[in-house]
Formats: C-alpha cells, structure tokens, sequence
C-alpha cells in the first residue's frame, strides 16, 4: 500500500538501479538486461517463444540470476521485430530469430561480445548501429507521450513509479487545487490528440464548471482509424500514465469514477489494462483516499464491439453504457451531459499519455515545442509503402517530407512517392507538392486533410488514388450507423459513383456529382463520420483529378489497380509452359499445352480474377 | 448440422454459465454489451434464443438486446466455421494487397455468398485493422497472426489447417469413446 509520497520514494529507491542500468552506456556491468518487445508487433512476428527461448538458454547457461529478462511494450520500430535491447549499452538487436539466442547468450552475455549480424544497418550508409540511440529513427525523434514504451515494463507497477509515475498525482493531490492543475492545462496549449484538436485546458474547466453530484472521466480508447495504432503502443507500453493522468483528471474536475472504452480488437492492451487496474488498486493508486488525501478515484474497462462510429464522442459514451452506439446532435455536449446523462470528461489515450509530463516539467517546457497554435509533439503510425513502418513522435510542425523521407527512409523498391494518407477515412490524401508542410492541425486542414489520430499511410507510384478514395468511402460507409439520411444514403451513393468510375462506366458528369454530393454530406451529417467521409474523395479529386480522368475518359487505370481496366497478358519469352496458370483459372480463359508452346489468355473470358499471376512460378504473367 | 449444443447436457451447461455471466454483470449499468460478449464466447455465436433468454434475465425489451447485436461488427448471429480466418483491411494491409489475398481465400474455399464453408471448417472474414501494420498485410487464424504474406502463402495456410484436422480426426477415430464432434465434416481437401 503507497499512502505517502515517503512510501513512493522507497519503492522509486528500490527500482531504480533497473532502470539507471538502461542509460548506461559501458557495457561493462555485472547485473545485464535484456528487454524484449512484447507488443503487438513484435509479439505477431514471433516475440513471445523468442522469450521462453531465451529464459530457458539463460537458465541452462546458469545466467538466469545476472541477467534478467524485460517484456516492454513496443519501441515503434515494428518492421524490424522481433526487437532485443541488451543493457547496459541499450545495444539493439533486430529480427531476432529463436535460432539466434544461443549465439546471443554465448557472445552478448557470457563473452561480452556483441553479434554484429543482428546490429542494425542504416539503410543509406550500410553502417551497423550498436545502440539504440545511434540509430536515426531514433535519435530524430522527441519522446514525451511515449517516453516509457520499450524503457519499462508495462506489466510492473513499480518500474512506472522508479521511471517517476504516480509522483505528479501525488504532488497534485497534496499541494495543487483543481484551478491550479487546469490553468497548467491551458497554459501549456495541449490539444486533443484524437483527431479534433480541441484546447484541453478548456475542456477540461467545462467539465469542472458542471454542476453535479456525479461526474465520470472516459478514456477514448476506441483508435478506430485504420493504419493508426499510437494509442494501442501507449497501452501496451505504459498503462500506468493513463491510469494517473485519469485520476489526476478525476481530482480537477470532481469525478470518482474513470471509464476507459477500448477496442476488443486489441487483446494485449486489454491486458495490460485489466493488470495495471489490478495493481494500481492494490497499492492503493485507485480507490478511495489516495495518498491518504479526501480523495478516492476508480477506473473500470468497456470494451468496444467492432464499430468505428464509436471513436466519436457521443456514440462512445452510448455505446459505454450498453447500448447502440449511435451518435446524437451536440450541443449539449459531454462536459454537461454525458456518460448516463452526467458531466463528464473524455479524452483520447496519446492527450492523457501527455498529462502526467506537462504537469511534472510546466507549461513553459511543453510550450516551447510545436508551432504556434499547436503545441508539444505529436505520435505518427508510418505505414504503407515506406521502408521504415513503425511508431514516431515528434514535435508538431515537423514537415511531411522530414517524417516520411528521413525519418521514415522514404519508399522502398526505388519506386516514386505519390501521396500520403493523413487522417484515416476523415483525412485525406496530399501530394507531393506539399510535403515541405509543416504538421500542425491548421495546415493540414488548409491542404483538405486532417490531423486525426495521426495514421500516416504512405502511397507510391502503384497506387490508384482513385481506388483508395473507394476503399475509404467503403470504410465510412460499411460503418454509418445509419441514423441520419445523409450519411447513410448518401455515402451509399458516392460509392456507387466511384465503383462506376473504377469499373470504367463512368462519365464527367459523374465527377461533378460526386463533387456536390460530398459537400451535401458533409454540411448535412449529424456527426464527424458524415461530415468528414467525403474527405477522401474531394482531396483526390483536387490533386489527382488526372486519374480520375484517365479512368472515364481512356477507360484507363494508370496505376495498373483496377481490375476492369486491366489486361492480363503472358510474356511470351518468360512462359516456361507449366500449366500452373490454366490450372488457377476459374474460368478457363488460359489455353495451352503443359510442357508446349507458351500459354496465352483470352481475354473475352478473362474474369480479370488476377489468380494466375499470382500462381506464376517465372512471373510471366502481367497486368497492364 | 449446427446446433447450440451437441446435446441437451450440454446446452444445459452452456446456460448455466450464462447465467453467471448475467449474475456477474448485469447489477452493474450498461453491461449488456460484456454479457454478450461472453455469451459468444460461450454459445459461438448468438442466435435468436440466447438472445431472448438474454432479454429475458436482465429485464430488457429483446428488440433492444437484438438492436446491440445487429450494430457491433464482432456479434455474429449465425455459427462460425471451426477456425476462423480473419483478413485485416486495414489501409496499410489494403495497399499492400490484402484485397487479393481475401479473394483467394474465397476462391480457394469457394465461398460466393456465405462466409462460412459448408463443411464448417473455415470461416473467412475481412476484420478492422488490428494494428500490426508494420507487417502488412497481415492475417489472423484462429487469433495466429501471420504477417508480410503474399498471395502464394494462402494455399499453404489452408493446407496447414487441413492437416491439424485430419490429424485430429485420426485421434477421434483411435479413440472411439470419445464424443463426436457435432460439426459434420468432410474429408480434407488437397
């Protein structure tokens, strides 16, 4: 039980020496660590029998009591898992495979020396990078909301509290009042952080100021944007800083009760949750008289059922209470009714994450990063066609080109950039001309994007913009809950058009339609769904208006995408004649003789399925 | 072929812990979507009547009960085939081919209408992003992840899927005293 701040400084004085050996540098020590990525990422490339490899490789080398085995949450850079960090000398080890932990266990940890196979090698210099902080990825970066992933273990309480956790609300419930911490808030210029930007600092006085015996705190855990995945890492890598940030949240505006609404579809966040809540209470972080004060604070978990309506606001707190979570008309909005009709606070995951710091090091210290209207650092998911996917921070107005071409390392394959996706399906696409951009949330509403939770989805020269407008109109549609007519039936529309265009029905008239229906559904739509749906199609229109023509106009696909305007076609001089083409073909569109003169496809019959090229062992078969 | 149970027995059992599920929860507001939850968890899917006994314990209207399993995607109301098949369409698995890699396991399992086959195998369905997309395009089986595939890898995933259940069926043979599973099947494909 932690009842003092006295009893806080024993735990930190005990823990610490774990954490102090992961910033040594000389990797000269008798206590080693070694940390594991037990993320999502990692754990789906096979981290967790790496980890019962390495147990039982240590424990039959007699090196079980020396060197001691971390599972942290992830450390953003998930195209290499599974990922190693051997301490002292944060030495960063990359796709790790269990074969390679008898090597590692005999070199790393019995010689000291270090396997420079499993290093990893800077892509444009072809140097090999001994620790984690020479790598560019990394030492580019600025860390605040994800200053603890891949530094603690999630799963221990008291590494949270030795990194500096619960110290902030310990502080804040002794010394600070509600006014005090809420004219930090706003003076620091931290802004919601899932998708609208909103000053926090404002939102939260608004709860403040409602009137009420009963008042909650909601986490919107929901990160429905697909390619977006900042806020599952923050669970899975440091829980705790929600948990406090949400009983810090609690105090301020005169709630007992937290409620963090997280996706099913994230198992291990959900864990780590379920653990932190558990540990939490029993050291007396949650529950009633924390820190011996008046005060008392519970969190409890809703998990979301598969619909991304529910990441806005007014559908997440139905849909937190049980039923459909179908969105209403604001105002009034949840500060003055909210979850089951009372006040309440909501806030993303990553602008909780952020609470903690900004409180501990001032408005003054998160102030002097970011631009001027958005403040402190923002996490980006890089995904899609770039060589670097994983998890970034940096700070708000770092530009588009410096994120995905330094930072990111560009496209791989050689191949050309042509777009990058901000914003999941409320954002849109912005070409190249704009890369030199300044991330913030006006600029990139100025260039018909958004914000968003900050999924960053990169496009190169392969990709039919025209398609992808589609794909995200599907997305938005699939998930309109159906309420207003707008929504419902006019995204219904925009994708018929857009399927008509693709399959290569369309006509220019088509084109302006779309155009007017989307400004239609967005002034008419009763929540954020509707009104940004057309986001996608109008800033594909705008900067790419070309392959729109070129698909109504030509009949053509110039990225080579779309099914329908597609020919397939045997290269004659690779065909070896195996037949495994004729044999995938449904339709039986390919003709030829096995072990004969090349086959070749007709195209009257060719159901355009694409299977044969799949099955080509000589790559022999094409689209054009 | 599918019934809720492989006997009354056990259609018994799986309502008995239903209702503590509802005994845990249903004190507590706003839990009919964890009740449900477990009620999948425990029938498979949730069919009109484990949706009318729901109604029926925690004192709510069934149109209601029925309202929340039609509006949230991971509630299915129809049985599931015995390994699920879960292809992410993600944006950062869809530019990476995801689309392609659903549509050969459709083909390949011939599903044109359903999502289940008829042996009631495989259940294939596109699934929202589960945030692995560093390993786009990524795929789940049975909650396995397998990441970075390619088109030519589907083929031998059912394969390895067919194996574990024609090795399965071989123990069942062995072991005649052993109950017969309830879900048909029909010998394994290539």
């Amino acid at each position: 039980m932690i009842n003092s701040l006295k009893d806080l400084r024993k735990i930190r004085k005990e823990r610490l020496p774990d954490l102090e050996l992961r910033q040594y540098q000389d990797m000269k020590s008798q206590r080693l660590q070694i940390m594991v990525c037990a993320g999502t990422g990692c754990s789906s490339s096979g981290s967790k029998p790496l980890i019962d490899h390495l147990e039982k490789a240590l424990a039959g080398s007699k090196l079980d009591t020396r060197v001691k085995v971390v599972k942290t949450g992830c450390f953003g850079f998930c195209k290499l898992g599974p990922i190693l960090v051997a301490h002292p000398g944060s030495i960063f080890y990359c796709n790790v495979s269990h074969r390679d932990i008898p090597e590692l266990v005999e070199q790393h940890f019995i010689k000291g020396k270090i396997v420079e196979r499993l290093l990893y090698e800077e892509p444009d210099t072809g140097e090999k990078k001994r620790s984690l902080q020479d790598i560019h990825f990394f030492n580019s970066q600025k860390r605040v909301a994800l200053r603890h992933c891949g530094f603690i273990n999630p799963g221990d309480v008291r590494e949270y509290i030795a990194a500096g956790g619960y110290f902030t609300l310990e502080n804040c419930l002794s010394g600070k009042s509600p006014d005090d911490i809420i004219d930090t808030i706003k003076k620091s210029g931290l802004r919601g952080r899932g998708g609208g930007g909103f000053p926090m600092g404002l939102k939260w006085e608004a709860a403040r100021s409602s009137e009420g015996p009963e008042k909650y705190v909601v986490c919107n855990a929901d990160e429905g944007d697909p390619g977006a995945f900042m806020d599952r890492s923050i669970l899975e890598g440091d829980p705790h800083s929600v948990l406090e940030a949400m009983t810090i949240a609690g105090y301020a505006i005169g709630a007992r009760e937290g409620y963090i609404y997280v996706r099913a579809e994230y198992p291990i966040a959900v864990d780590r949750l379920e653990n932190a809540i558990a540990q939490a209470r029993e050291y007396g972080l949650l529950g009633d008289k924390i820190f011996n004060s008046g005060f008392g604070f519970d969190i409890d978990l809703r998990l979301g059922a598969g619909a991304f309506v529910c990441g806005e606001e007014t559908a997440l707190l139905k849909s937190a209470a049980g039923m459909r979570g179908e969105p209403r008309p604001r105002p009034p909005y949840p500060a003055q009714c909210g979850l089951w009709g009372k006040p309440t606070l909501l806030n993303n995951v990553e602008t909780f994450a952020n609470i903690p710091e900004i409180l501990s090091r001032g408005p003054a210290w998160f102030n002097s990063m970011g631009t001027e209207k958005s403040k402190g650092t923002k996490v980006f998911s890089l995904a899609g066609k770039i060589v670097n996917t994983g998890l970034i921070e940096v700070p708000m107005g770092t530009s588009l080109r410096q994120i995905i071409f330094d930072i990111g390392g560009g496209i791989p394959g050689g191949k050309k950039f042509k777009a990058v996706q901000t914003g999941g399906p409320s954002g849109g696409c912005i070409p190249e001309q704009y890369l030199d951009t300044p991330v913030d949330y006006e600029s990139l509403k100025t260039i018909g994007s958004m914000m968003g939770s900050g999924g960053l989805i990169v496009m190169d020269e392969n990709d039919c913009m025209v398609d992808i407008a589609k794909f995200y109109l599907q997305f938005s549609q699939d998930e309109s809950c159906g309420k207003c007519t707008p929504c419902r039936v006019g995204t219904k529309r925009m994708l018929e058009i857009l399927e008509r265009i693709t399959e290569g029905k369309g006509q220019m008239e088509d084109l302006y339609e779309l155009e007017d229906l989307s400004r239609e559904v967005m002034d008419a739509s009763l929540c954020g769904l509707g009104q940004t749906a057309p986001n996608p199609v109008l800033s594909t229109i705008k900067y790419f208006r070309n392959e729109y023509e070129a698909h109504i106009n030509d009949k053509e696909c110039p990225a080579g995408v779309c099914r329908n305007l597609l020919d397939y076609t045997v290269d004659q001089d690779k065909c070896i004649s195996c037949g495994l083409c004729a044999r995938a073909c449904v339709a039986e569109a390919i003709i030829g003789e096995k072990k004969g003169r090349p086959y070749f496809i007709d195209r009257q019959k060719c159901l355009k399925c694409g299977a044969c090229e799949a099955k080509c062992p000589k790559a022999a078969i094409y689209a054009h | 072929m599918w019934q809720i149970g492989r006997s009354d027995k056990d259609s018994d059992k799986k309502y008995r812990s239903l209702d503590q599920v509802i005994d845990r929860y249903s004190p507590g507001e706003g839990q009919l979507i964890r009740i449900l939850q477990e009620a999948q968890n425990i029938f498979g899917y949730l069919p009109e009547e484990v949706q009318t006994y729901i109604a029926g314990k925690t004192d709510m209207p069934v149109s209601e009960v029925n309202g929340v399993v039609t509006f949230y995607s991971l509630f299915h109301t129809d049985p599931r085939g015995k390994h699920g098949i879960n292809v992410c369409m993600g944006t950062a698995c869809y530019v990476q081919g995801a689309g392609d890699i659903l549509e050969d396991f459709r083909r390949d399992l011939h599903l044109k209408d359903c999502d289940t086959t008829d042996d009631g195998l495989f259940t294939v369905k596109n699934t929202r992003c589960i945030g692995a997309c560093g390993l786009a395009p990524v795929i789940t089986v049975d909650g396995e992840v397998y990441g970075r595939l390619n088109r030519k890898e589907v083929p031998k995933i059912l394969r390895k899927y067919r194996k574990i259940e024609e090795a399965a069926e071989k123990t069942d043979d062995q072991q005649p005293e052993r109950p017969a599973e309830n879900q048909e099947r029909t010998p394994a494909g290539p």
